[in-house]
């Protein structure tokens, strides 16, 4: 872990202004291209939904210009771009099922967009030092593991298309697993910053490469078995895989044993072919991975060849929003909204959002490299590797690289708790990069640091 | 709208996407220029890294520099506030050294130059090979040593 930092730390705040503007003009660009193409006018509204979507965001960065002036100028206006993006996406659905404007999943999706943001700006102003979160640590992990199980308690669990993943109380429905991200990031963090020392001892060396001792492989299998219970119990091939992943490559950035790696790899392929053998929903979702265009994986389910032919349809240049047919697909506004613009914007604009997350990743690894504490790297690297994680798993899934898991989308996607989360995700990383990318003679003025005889 | 309202419309969206991407990229290239990387294994034999501060271009009077133990090399810029050093996270200078407490010594601006305390260490804090109970000057050369670390005052 090297530490890099700026010869000029520069606050960023006007740049973040600037492309938040662009952002939203994007986003008021795709709202127009697919009225223009639906119902031939420019939208009515268009100075409103501008406007509206211009309002939250400058919200968020003013919040920042006064709480975090040194955070991170890129992350709020990607997170804006991609959520504004997923936004005309569902809107464009909408039209095409023929749901109206205000009974449809997009005024749902813009009112989650709101709350999400309204709780990350107050999870902002509440964490003034992500330190703070170090002392949580042991609840973070409770808290963690009995969001992932709550679904599974009779009267409040729902079982929906065959995954326990929801909760239910009234009209209302949350998954609660999105949060549990959130919170095992910061257990995991705070556990292994202060075991890093003991894990990292070598222990026998196995064509040229230093595994750790045997002694210490308890934690690695306490997460294995919790991630093959989610996807024994909930039937949840994606959240298995998030968790797992998570909590590896987490080992790795604070032990730097590249050993852990081969065995984290080694376990996950275990459990895989355990899952395999053992379940049907898996067998299914390999056999429509491997054999998608066979008669029988079309009787299980044409979803996903039919995600694959919108995406071919789209071509290098996409039909242009409004003018394809991602309608066809079943859950073309969630799990498969990457296929849904795949087809309309083609491969040119499917890979500008790509981009999108690789620089949002990137900028969440930077921040890790900048932070000066060890609990700031590791839940940073964490944080920014869950979203690269899920991205890889749900593009991985509709593409045909990796079986279809039922993760959505950070940020895209349809859905309330998804929304919340990565919000809240978003708000923490800024929180973090404020602290990386301030001077230390700021930090010694606004105080986060007790002086003289305060000892701990 | 016509046809070529909708085609144009369809590809300033994909150029303006494109547009975005590479305005951030613009933005991020301050990563590459005008930054320091100092890796973290030392020459004693690659210790564990642990965070540190780094130097600031800041109109410094006189720098902190480590000259031995994991650390060595890192030079901290003083200002005109305190410098602590120990392994508490919240340190300016955090140790990764068995031998040093949470918050072991403070360097601060003192009369003439700098002084330095300790913050009540178990092990201690040396001055020229002296323990120190009490506040002292901090002369530039004079060494001072916590647990495995070294530093002095550098021009």
């Amino acid at each position: 872990m090297s530490i890099v930092t700026s010869w000029r730390p520069r606050r960023g705040r006007n740049v973040e202004l600037l492309l938040l503007i662009f952002a939203v003009a994007i986003v008021v660009l795709a709202y127009v291209s697919v009225e223009g193409a639906t119902h031939g006018t420019i939208p009515a509204n268009l100075a409103t939904m501008a406007g509206g979507l211009l309002s939250i965001a400058v919200a968020f960065h003013l919040v920042l210009r006064f709480t975090a002036s040194y955070a991170d100028p890129l992350l709020l206006p990607i997170a804006t771009l991609l959520n504004g993006l997923g936004l005309v996406m569902i809107h464009r659905l909408d039209i095409a099922e023929g749901r109206s404007i205000t009974g449809g999943m997009a005024l749902r999706q813009l009112t989650w967009s709101a709350l999400a943001v309204g709780i990350a700006i107050a999870c902002l102003l509440w964490l003034r030092d992500h330190r703070t979160l170090r002392k949580y640590t042991f609840l973070a992990g409770a808290s963690g593991v009995a969001l992932l199980l709550l679904p599974l308690l009779p009267f409040v669990g729902r079982e929906v298309n065959g995954a326990r993943i929801w909760i239910g109380i009234g009209p209302f429905t949350f998954q609660p697993g999105e949060i549990a991200k959130i919170a095992l990031a910061v257990f995991f963090a705070g556990y292994l910053v202060r075991t890093r020392d003991v894990l990292s001892i070598a222990g026998p060396k196995f064509l040229g490469m230093q595994l750790p001792r045997g002694r210490d492989l308890g934690p690695i299998l306490v997460m294995w078995l919790l991630s093959l219970a989610v996807l024994f119990f909930q039937k949840d091939l994606g959240s298995a895989l998030l968790f797992f992943g998570l909590f590896v490559a987490m080992l790795y950035v604070a032990t730097e044993r590249i050993g852990w790696i081969t065995i984290g790899l080694l376990l996950a392929g275990g459990g895989a072919v355990i899952a395999w053998m053992l379940f049907g929903h898996v067998q299914t979702r390999v056999l429509l991975w491997l054999h998608t265009w066979t008669p029988e994986a079309l009787a299980a389910s044409d979803q996903l060849a039919k995600g694959l032919m919108g995406m071919a349809a789209g071509g290098l240049f996409g039909t242009g929003l409004g003018r394809g047919r991602p309608d066809i697909t079943y859950f073309a506004e969630s799990d498969f909204i990457v296929s849904s613009f795949g087809e309309e914007l083609g491969m040119t604009g499917l890979f500008a959002i790509l981009m999108l997350y690789i620089l949002l990743v990137e900028r969440g690894l930077r921040i890790a490299i900048g932070v000066r504490d060890g609990f700031g790297k590791l839940l940073a690297a964490g944080l920014a590797f869950s979203v690269a994680l899920q991205v890889f798993v749900v593009v991985g899934g509709v593409t045909r690289v990796i079986p279809l898991t039922g993760l959505t989308m950070p940020f895209l996607s349809s859905g309330g708790s998804s929304l919340l989360a990565n919000w809240t995700l978003v708000a923490l990383l800024l929180r973090i990069s404020d602290q990386a990318r301030q001077p230390l003679t700021d930090m010694a003025a606004t105080g986060p640091i007790p002086t003289v005889g305060a000892r701990r | 709208m016509s046809e070529l309202t909708l085609t144009v419309l369809r590809f300033s969206l994909l150029i303006l996407l494109w547009l975005f991407v590479f305005s951030l990229a613009a933005v991020l290239r301050g990563d590459l220029f005008g930054t320091r990387v100092v890796n973290r294994v030392s020459a004693s034999g690659g210790g564990r890294p642990a965070p540190t501060p780094r130097d600031r271009r800041t109109p410094a009077l006189d720098n902190l520099v480590v000259t031995s133990g994991p650390l060595a090399g890192t030079r901290i810029p003083l200002g005109s506030t305190d410098i602590l050093i120990g392994r508490n996270p919240g340190c300016h200078l955090v140790l990764d050294d068995d031998f040093s407490s949470g918050q072991h010594a403070r360097i601060f601006p003192a009369a003439n130059g700098w002084g330095v305390e300790d913050l009540g260490s178990t092990n201690g804090t040396f001055v020229n090979g002296q323990r120190i109970d009490e506040a002292v000057q901090f002369e530039p050369g004079s060494q001072v040593r916590v647990g495995r670390t070294t530093i002095e005052l550098q021009k």
